[in-house]
């Protein structure tokens, strides 16, 4: 009989930190700049440029810590990492090694094996490296440091995880509650949440851990499905013909799907950690920490509880919605503005979700402003608009974040209210397909919706409906 | 308690310090490391225990910035010492 | 009377009243490097250009009374490890050869607003390593009085071009020694300030918890002018401190009555020179007559100083001198078509030999399976040196003791021995580790004619104290000459 194995996963995840600046210097985070035109000679490595650390890199990174159940480390300290790379530009990155911020935390996550801790050895501060950019012309090189020196946290789990369900549960946990502590925006695919997985395999019931690999290059949460599966089935190959698995670090090919080792006898993986003698150790007082758990959002669970006690909403609904941060967010400036809890959580269950899914974005891209949604169902509940003008406003809004009310009167969109004129239209239908009328005379009450119809067309969509139902009955 | 360099641990340094030693200079360097650490063994012959390590000998702590942008665009000034630019960017030997 | 016989504060002054210009100054300190600077190579650049130009601008400053401080107007030389703007700022090393810096370092800019106009860059041992200035890339420095002899180092460029009236003052910078020990080689008086005292930001690091910028100059009343512009508290550095007894010109008191003075004794046993010994000793004595308590006591630790010293610079220089990588700045080797030989060749011909030497032993002692045993121990040896220092300090108020072991040895004669030359820092060294001020003036000649530099030691952010017995004794000893044509 086949042997059985287990996966044993562990994770070290990257998050970028949304702070205005870098983290040791006054350089903007902003994605999209130009190459090198957000560098200083801090991020750049220039010779007598020092370091000082960001405050709020400080406070996210403890936000993050208390949100994850860790120890915070009341005095803790910066470490160099020694190793040469063309985007590390003083060839060391400054890290946390000995005392970093966080200790002994966990999340709780839920698959369809039921819930489950992951537990969280340690979250740590650190820098982001540059760019670099091949240049096939002359097939060397380029770097761009303007992504150096940004901050990052690094979230190491235990090796407490077992499938890719669970590693994808645990990222989706972090993610959410990251998210909704403002840290982050964590997207995978734009490399503001990276995971780096540790993987190993062992017949089951075994004591001991397998050697390990550490998979590099994932950028979804597909990619990583598929390099858990590729990388358990690789090592469990290597076992059953009695070979040895190494510990090494693998790139993952995901347009291949395979993974390579990332190898090279230049690569010592002797990082000669020391502290920083250029940064000053950091003590988290009493206050601080009070002040940072004091200013805690709302997570999830809470949020869910608070929803069903306001809101006549439906379960699923907030389960949804509370599912995103944008979302929540967007659910609940929208009902201050306009109320409508119902009407606001339909426009985002129904008609926001079928956009994202059609235009492969996630909620975090949203960019309408709750002001025009709410701009809109209150057009839609004092009858200036109509449903499925509503709709084709709602994309565009979606799309441009118009403001509906500038937009359906740029388009001429609003419904016509004036009884006249439509039942001069109205005539006209009626005077125009006497057979349509002699059907319905006849009985046959579907006919009454072909004159709606066409009604509507004539009037390019912006009649009340009702009204114009109620006029046809009369005319008929 | 005379500390030998060997070969491979010149190497091994060599691949960490980013230096590339002739035959003579790793020579050299061997009988060098190997004195400057005997002469550094003398620290053996302290007791430390119980003493904790000291960086900084004052005990400063928590210098901070607010997170607020100073910076404007430097790109001229970062790249003008640069031994080879391109397209606003450092070139390096194909790390692909 | 020329102008070249004036310190920096009497220059200054002299400006002031109209005797004479800062372009005179300039033109006069100018006809002094070019007599002797092909002797005495205290210079890797010279910027007569730039230095009439702002020249002229600072004496319009000056006549229109908006700089009124007491170095307005005087001509200054910098350590080639200081950044300076606009101009070539080499550490001595082939790697930084072609670095022209874009900022300048606080130090400098602090410098700059109190009017002072910037010569050029000195000589020094190749990024600060070394104790006589012949690792330079560029030729060693001679000693002015004597140039079969070294300046001592690192800052031997600064120290000379003082000595030689090169310059009015300079600044160095000190990790182990490295301004009170070319100081005392030389003759002239050099200062390390409390560690954080004034800003890193711009020095080109070598020992980052151990570097510290300061004056060197021709008398005490220069020296506590010259701290008192450059030490600043700069958010730009974590490590610099906020003081505000920065006023040290205010310790320019004749008034040593009551100070207490330690001498330890483990400064004055085997190693050190008969002649430094005695004229060390005649110092004291002069101090004790004008009514300082003079005592001998046991200092402790002295020879693990510099074991301690050496793996924890070596360690930090290791990796602060990892971003030298030929991507970003200064010299890149030719032809490399792969990144890693591109490294290895740019930084193995871009450094000199003192350089990869502690570079190497750097990374020896923080890599897998040493940083406990060398780096971890060297900085609980630390721990027991500043403690063996602050009950030091607990009976008294300055510890006096010999600045280096001998007087300037002969060019060539340390190089090929490395812990001999590293032992020329035995006095110094143990300072830097405790973070301490430590002040080196002359107080006599050997009989070559070669100075002797006595060394006061602080408690941490009692530079007043030094200051003041500093000055009280020079004001008994008289004044020192420059070194005139020497040999």
């Amino acid at each position: 009989m086949a042997k059985q194995y287990e996966t044993v996963i562990g994770l070290e995840v990257h998050v970028e930190l949304a702070t205005k600046t870098k983290i040791f210097c006054g350089c903007s985070t902003a994605f999209g700049g130009e190459p090198n035109t957000h560098t200083c000679p801090v991020c750049t490595g220039m010779p007598g440029s020092l370091p000082v650390l960001n405050k709020q890199v400080l406070e996210y990174a403890i936000g993050v810590g208390l949100a994850t159940n860790c120890d915070i480390t009341r005095n803790c300290k910066f470490d160099r990492k020694n190793y040469f790379y063309p985007d590390n530009p003083q060839n060391y990155q400054i890290s946390q090694l000995y005392l970093p911020i966080c200790r002994n935390g966990y999340v709780e996550i839920e698959t369809e094996e039921g819930s489950k801790k992951v537990g969280i050895h340690e979250i740590h501060m650190e820098e982001d490296a540059g760019k670099l950019i091949h240049d096939e012309w002359d097939d060397c090189s380029l770097v761009d440091y303007n992504r150096s020196g940004v901050p990052l946290i690094e979230i190491v789990s235990e090796p407490d995880m077992r499938s890719e369900q669970e590693v994808i549960a645990y990222l989706e946990k972090l993610r959410l509650i990251i998210q909704y502590l403002g840290a982050s925006d964590c997207k995978l695919q734009e490399g503001s949440m990276r995971a780096d997985v540790n993987l190993s395999v062992r017949e089951v019931g075994a004591k001991e851990f397998g050697t390990r690999t550490e998979m590099k290059n994932l950028n979804s949460f597909k990619a990583i499905a598929r390099a858990i599966e590729g990388e358990r089935a690789r090592q469990i190959d290597l076992l059953e013909d009695g070979e040895e698995v190494i510990q090494e670090t693998r790139r993952w090919d995901d347009t291949k799907e395979t993974s390579y080792a990332m190898r090279s006898k230049e690569d010592a993986q002797d990082y000669r950690y020391f502290p920083d003698p250029d940064l000053v150790p950091v003590v988290v007082s009493d206050e601080l920490l009070e002040s940072i758990r004091a200013k805690q959002p709302e997570f999830r669970t809470e949020k869910m509880a608070r929803y069903a006690k306001e809101y006549d909403i439906p379960a699923y609904d907030i389960e949804i919605i509370t599912g995103s941060k944008r979302m929540a967010d967007l659910f609940e400036e929208t009902v201050a503005i306009c109320g409508q809890p119902k009407k606001v959580s339909n426009w985002l269950m129904v008609e926001t979700m079928r956009l994202l899914k059609e235009q492969d974005m996630e909620a975090e891209d949203i960019r309408f402003s709750p002001a025009h949604l709410a701009a809109l169902i209150q057009m839609t509940e004092k009858k200036e608009i109509n449903s499925s003008v509503a709709k084709e406003v709602f994309e565009v809004m979606f799309n441009e974040d118009v403001d509906p009310a500038a937009y359906v009167e740029e388009k001429g969109l609003k419904t016509v209210h004036d009884e006249g004129a439509l039942r001069k239209t109205i005539e006209e239908i009626v005077a125009a397909n006497p057979q349509s009328v002699e059907d319905y005379r006849n009985g046959k009450e579907k006919a009454i919706g072909f004159l709606v119809g066409q009604t509507m067309k004539a009037m390019k969509g912006k009649a009340d409906p009702g009204l114009v139902n109620q006029i046809l009955k009369e005319l008929l | 308690m005379a500390n030998v360099i060997t070969d491979e641990t010149i190497e091994y340094v060599g691949i960490l310090a980013k230096l590339e030693l002739s035959l003579e200079e790793k020579e050299q360097a061997k009988k060098d490391m190997a004195s400057m650490l005997d002469y550094i063994d003398k620290l053996g012959e302290l007791d430390t225990t119980g003493i904790e390590p000291m960086s900084h000998v004052f005990p400063v702590h928590n210098v901070f910035r607010e997170d607020k942008i100073t910076n404007g665009d430097d790109r001229e000034n970062i790249l003008q010492n640069a031994p080879e630019e391109k397209n606003g960017m450092f070139v390096v030997p194909s790390t692909f | 009377m020329s102008c070249l016989d004036l310190s920096a504060v009497e220059l200054s002054a002299s400006i002031k009243e109209g005797k004479t210009t800062v372009k005179e100054a300039v033109e006069a300190v100018f006809s002094r490097i070019e007599e002797r600077e092909d002797s005495l190579n205290c210079y890797v650049t010279l910027d007569k250009e730039g230095a009439l130009k702002s020249a002229e601008q600072i004496q319009k400053k000056i006549d229109a009374g908006e700089l009124t401080g007491p170095l307005a107007g005087v001509p200054v030389a910098i350590k080639d490890n200081l950044c300076t703007e606009g101009l070539l700022t080499t550490c001595s090393s082939k790697i930084l050869g072609n670095f022209v810096p874009t900022y300048s370092s606080e130090a400098v800019i602090n410098l700059q607003k109190a009017g002072a106009v910037i010569l050029g860059k000195t000589n020094m041992d190749e990024f600060a390593m070394g104790s006589t200035s012949e690792t330079s890339a560029f030729g060693p420095t001679k000693n002015p009085w004597n140039t079969d002899h070294v300046p001592g180092g690192s800052s031997g460029g600064s120290a000379a071009a003082v000595a030689a009236g090169e310059c009015f003052y300079a600044l160095g910078s000190d990790t182990g020694g490295s301004i009170r020990q070319p100081a005392a080689y030389c003759g002239v008086v050099g200062m390390k300030p409390t560690y954080g005292t004034v800003s890193r930001y711009g020095l080109i690091a070598y020992g980052s918890s151990l570097d510290q910028i300061g004056p060197l100059s021709r008398n005490v009343s220069d020296c506590a002018a010259i701290l008192e512009v450059i030490s600043s508290h700069d958010k730009k550095d974590s490590t610099s401190v906020e003081r505000d007894d920065t006023d040290f010109t205010s310790a320019l008191v004749d008034d040593v009555k009551g100070m207490k003075i330690g001498i330890p004794r483990d400064y004055f046993k085997e190693g050190l020179d008969n002649e430094v010994r005695d004229k060390v000793l005649a110092a004291a004595k002069v101090l004790e007559e004008k009514g300082a308590i003079v005592e001998e006591f046991d200092l402790s630790l002295v020879e693990y100083a510099i074991p301690a010293y050496y793996t924890i610079a070596a360690a930090e220089a290791s990796s602060n001198l990892e971003r030298f990588d030929g991507v970003k700045y200064g010299f890149r080797a030719e032809d490399c078509e792969e990144l890693h030989q591109m490294y290895k060749r740019s930084r193995s011909q871009g450094f000199g030999p003192e350089v990869k030497r502690r570079i190497m032993l750097g990374s020896f002692v923080l890599s897998s399976g040493y940083y406990d045993a060398y780096y971890l121990k060297a900085l609980r040896v630390k721990a027991l040196i500043k403690k063996a220092f602050d009950e030091a300090f607990a009976k008294y108020d300055v510890i006096l003791a010999p600045c280096a072991p001998t007087t300037a040895p002969k060019l060539g004669a340390s190089l090929s021995d490395p812990i001999k030359m590293y032992l020329s820092d035995i006095y110094t060294i143990s300072v830097n580790l405790a973070g301490l001020p430590g002040i080196s003036l002359p107080c006599g000649m050997d009989k070559n004619g070669l100075p002797i530099g006595l060394q006061l030691i602080g408690d941490c952010f009692k530079e007043k104290k030094l200051i003041q017995t500093a000055y009280s004794y020079e004001q008994a000893r008289g004044a020192f000459p420059l070194a005139k044509e020497g040999k």
